[in-house]
């Protein structure tokens, strides 16, 4: 087992990661401020991965099928959100499970009906289709441009959070939403437009994530489910607890996957090994959120709420 | 000191850089009725959430009964007699008043662990409850869903659930809030036949109630005991007057 | 159970009726000699079953599970893995669904009861798709493809992978269920549990520490939930990690609220409307899907009485009967309800 192997496959992680963080990022503060339950939000990834396919598909543009993925989610989006979505916030959790759960089925529907149920083909583009150097090995340019584009949206929401009156408003909102209502500010704009920017880059993570997994109908919710996970561990509502915790769990499964089942195998029989490594690989990350939830309930960077 | 069915020892609670209660150290004796007055923002109920197990207190002590507390939870507390009232209105909606009060009285004796015959089957139960709602006058309104009464009922219906519950200790939370005149006199007189038999520590803004019912007052201001002592004593106080009562005479009518 | 003004009502007469149904239909298909229609049926009484389960813990407790198909799932394979290696005691398979699911229910209650709202229904979600996984990657059971059941569970010699006796079983089951749910309904452990519902702080201070009876809630509802996973493997002869899925687990959820969250006879028919409505459906469609997804979205939109709370309305208008509230259909949601999501548990 030599360290290229090691690295490599925590590039992966981290670019899992970064991947994960964009559909939490969105997804955390629709909780956190919003108080909705977006079930649907998976559904916004698989879209922005059907847009840009169909796109590239019709210009060979890699850069006109991220905008085609993100537009395309925005406007989604804002048309969710006008209509169904809002009417939803004053209603318990229970009522938010039922809609999005059957947009859910209805969008997985709708994308098999609009382009068929075979998996599309999106390819990684020529231009970054070869490899780059990193401490000294060789590593999938795609992939690193994946982790650099994360990043770089990380660092763009911290900004935005920290720097700007509109993350001023979102900090106070994810603290006390009904403070900020009640203090005059345009509470049905700032919700279209959190609903906005989540689903933006849900769209920009499905894009990006088109050419290495398959873009198929169903493709969002296993992802959706791990992006919950992300959520619970980092804390409801807090976008840099997010960050970090989906760049844990990137990691943690990623190389789960990769070295458990070879480590147990050094320790146990090999029948046994090969059973539980997959096995356990695959519960890791749950076994992980387990944890964090038995010690620290709120998560482990939670906005402390008032 | 024997005759102390609750006191506290110093209790402290901050919020961050807020300090809302100050070192408050408060008693109760037995069969008395102890009124703690004070202006809005005081910390009253703050006081009465860390009596009842609801709020843990940064530092100081519960003693019930000669027990310590602090670390016991709202539901032990409750089957130990220590019993509360709410100032916002926490009753079950959805079940009728009887179903509210017997529920009451089975909490403070026995667990639910009991899956098959129903709660109003339990006669023993029901005669308690119902016990409690002739006290607090909701006896006609047993049947009614607890949705459908009028404030004033529901306030009352509080206080039923407290005294179904057998308690030895009764922690009011402004029970009067929002009733007329009429409503306010018939508690007054509910908690005058109380007293001697149960320990009340009451919240009230009513000053009439107040001066008509305690034993002694403690005036609690910023989180901070100003002043603990008989109602005559209260009235006459100086300090007392200037942050509180102003300069008016109070509660002459009894 | 019911006092005489309500035994007339629409939301008792409806449901009544279904059962009669129910028994009706080993009958016809004895006398038609076609058995399709009595495995159909016997779907819907094992779904209305785990419905029932969930109705203990989303019904009455307010619980939003998303994830009780986990406990579907252990039934099932509680059948699937003994079954693998030839045993077919249906005690054993019974002993195994009942102490997994009881197992599994307490520690993921524990676990998702330390948050609320949001965070419970993440929690729950997760913990399925855990066990989804785990039977996916045990690729001797047959990993994604599931495993097909050659030794189905037998009980004093009688095999109850036969169609005649899975459905008999399952219907004396949910009978039994629904009787017990209606009786649950008014004990003192069913008020506490819908009274925790309404407002758990309240609970607490009465004397009953609510997270406690919330869980005990929890892991009554996992352990017959994975009964009807027994008996689902004993109809199909079949087991898959699709069972475990999120949208089974939604389709739980759907189920309960299109019957009528926290009733009686909501279970039922809520099985029936939902199963039955999907079989139209597939009959007009093959994009059946997505028309049942807007059909959930409006459910959600409109509202929770759901088909009891329906039939109840009607009644109400049509029958001028007393108005005393009947027993057996439900409350309109809490006044509270609404708001409880915020509310936390205290001990």
């Amino acid at each position: 087992m030599d360290l290229t192997l090691i690295l490599s496959q925590l590039l992966n992680g981290v670019q899992y990661g970064v991947l994960l963080f964009l559909l939490a990022a969105g997804l955390t503060l629709v909780f956190g401020i919003m108080s909705f339950v977006n079930l649907a939000h998976g559904s916004l990834y698989m879209l922005g991965a059907y847009f840009g396919a169909t796109t590239y598909n019709h210009t060979d543009s890699f850069v006109l099928a991220i905008l085609a993925a993100v537009g395309g989610c925005i406007l989604v989006g804002v048309i969710l959100e006008r209509t169904a979505i809002s009417r939803l916030y004053m209603r318990d959790h229970l009522d938010h499970v039922l809609v999005t759960f059957g947009l859910v089925l209805f969008f997985n529907e709708m994308a098999q009906i609009i382009w068929g149920t075979q998996p599309y083909f999106l390819p990684v583009p020529a231009w970054l289709d070869s490899t780059v150097e990193i401490f000294g090995m060789t590593y999938p340019s795609y992939r690193f441009a994946i982790i650099v584009a994360g990043l770089l949206a990380a660092v763009g929401s911290h900004l935005l959070i920290h720097k700007t009156r509109l993350g001023m408003l979102i900090r106070a909102g994810s603290v006390n939403p009904q403070m900020v209502g009640a203090l005059g500010v345009n509470i049905k704009l700032l919700n279209a437009l959190l609903f906005a920017i989540g689903a933006a880059l849900a769209g920009l993570a499905g894009v990006m994530a088109g050419p290495i997994l398959s873009v198929q109908s169903g493709m969002g919710e296993p992802v959706l489910i791990t992006v919950l996970v992300v959520i619970v561990i980092g804390g409801i509502g807090s976008v840099s607890g997010a960050f970090y915790a989906a760049i844990i769990v990137g990691i943690a499964d990623t190389m789960g996957r990769a070295f458990l089942p070879m480590l147990l195998r050094e320790v146990m029989a090999r029948d046994l090994a090969n059973a539980a490594g997959p096995a356990i690989a695959s519960m890791l990350i749950y076994v992980l959120m387990a944890v964090v939830l038995a010690i620290r309930p709120q998560g482990l960077f939670a906005a402390q709420k008032s | 000191m024997s005759n102390t069915v609750l006191r506290t020892e110093a209790l402290v609670k901050r919020y961050g850089g807020l300090l809302v209660t100050d070192s408050v150290s408060i008693d109760v004796k037995a069969g008395e009725l102890h009124a703690v007055i004070g202006p809005n923002g005081a910390g009253k109920t703050t006081l009465i959430n860390q009596l009842s197990g609801e709020l843990a207190s940064n530092s100081g002590e519960v003693v019930f009964a000669e027990r310590k507390v602090s670390a016991w939870p709202i539901y032990q507390r409750a089957r130990g007699g220590l019993l509360r009232s709410y100032q916002i209105t926490s009753i079950f909606e959805g079940f009728t008043v009887l179903e509210n009060a017997t529920l009451a009285a089975m909490g403070a004796r026995e667990h639910a662990f009991r899956f098959w015959r129903p709660l109003l089957g339990r006669s023993d139960l029901v005669d308690i409850a119902m016990h409690a709602l002739d006290a607090t006058r909701l006896a006609l309104r047993a049947d009614t869903p607890a949705s459908e009464l009028a404030y004033g009922e529901r306030r009352q219906l509080e206080l039923a659930m407290a005294l179904a519950a057998a308690p030895n200790v009764l922690l009011l939370d402004e029970p009067m809030a929002g009733m007329s005149s009429q409503e306010s006199a018939q508690v007054v007189q509910l908690l005058k036949s109380l007293k001697g038999s149960h320990s009340i520590l009451l919240i009230e803004h009513d000053m009439d109630a107040v001066f008509a019912l305690a034993d002694r007052i403690t005036v609690l201001v910023y989180g901070k005991v100003l002043f603990s002592g008989t109602p005559e004593e209260v009235r006459n106080n100086p300090e007392v007057k200037n942050v509180y009562l102003g300069d008016e005479e109070i509660g002459n009518a009894a | 159970m019911t006092s005489p003004t309500t035994r007339w009502k629409l939301e008792t007469i409806v449901p009544l009726a279904l059962f009669v149904l129910f028994a009706a239909v080993p009958l016809w298909g004895h006398l038609a000699d076609n058995t399709f229609y009595i495995a159909f049926f016997a779907r819907i009484l094992i779904y209305g079953i785990a419905v029932a389960a969930l109705n203990l813990a989303l019904g009455f407790g307010g619980l939003v599970s998303l994830g009780h198909a986990l406990f579907l799932g252990i039934g099932a394979y509680c059948v699937a893995i003994p079954s693998f290696y030839g045993i077919d005691n249906g005690w054993l398979h019974l002993l195994l669904a009942v102490s997994i699911c009881a197992v599994i229910g307490l520690i993921t209650g524990a676990i998702s009861l330390r948050t609320s709202g949001i965070g419970f229904i993440m929690i729950t979600l997760a913990f399925a798709q855990m066990g989804y996984f785990l039977f996916v990657s045990l690729k001797q059971y047959g990993g994604d493809d599931g495993t097909t059941i050659a030794y189905t569970s037998k009980f004093f010699g009688i095999d109850l992978g036969g169609v005649y006796t899975v459905y008999i079983t399952a219907f004396l089951l949910l009978v039994l269920l629904t009787w017990w749910t209606a009786r649950l309904r008014k004990a003192p452990f069913g008020m506490v549990v819908r009274g925790a519902r309404q407002n758990a702080r309240r609970v607490s201070a009465v004397g009953f520490p609510a997270r406690r009876y919330l869980l005990v809630a929890y892991v009554i509802s996992a352990v017959l939930t994975g009964l009807a996973g027994l008996l689902l493997a004993n109809l199909n002869s079949f087991a898959s990690p699709e069972t475990l899925s999120w949208i089974i687990s939604g389709d739980l959820v759907v189920m309960l609220v299109l019957g009528g969250l926290g009733t009686v006879f909501g279970p039922v028919v809520g099985a029936f409307a939902f199963l039955g409505l999907e079989e139209i459906l597939k009959m007009v469609t093959d994009h059946w899907l997505a028309v049942f997804g807007l059909a959930i979205v409006v459910i959600g939109l409109v509202g929770k009485a759901g088909i009891i709370g329906l039939l109840a309305s009607i009644s109400q208008r049509f029958m001028r009967g007393p108005s005393a509230p009947p027993s057996s259909s439900p409350a309109a949601p809490a006044v509270g309800a609404a708001n409880n999501n915020h509310k936390r548990v205290q001990a």
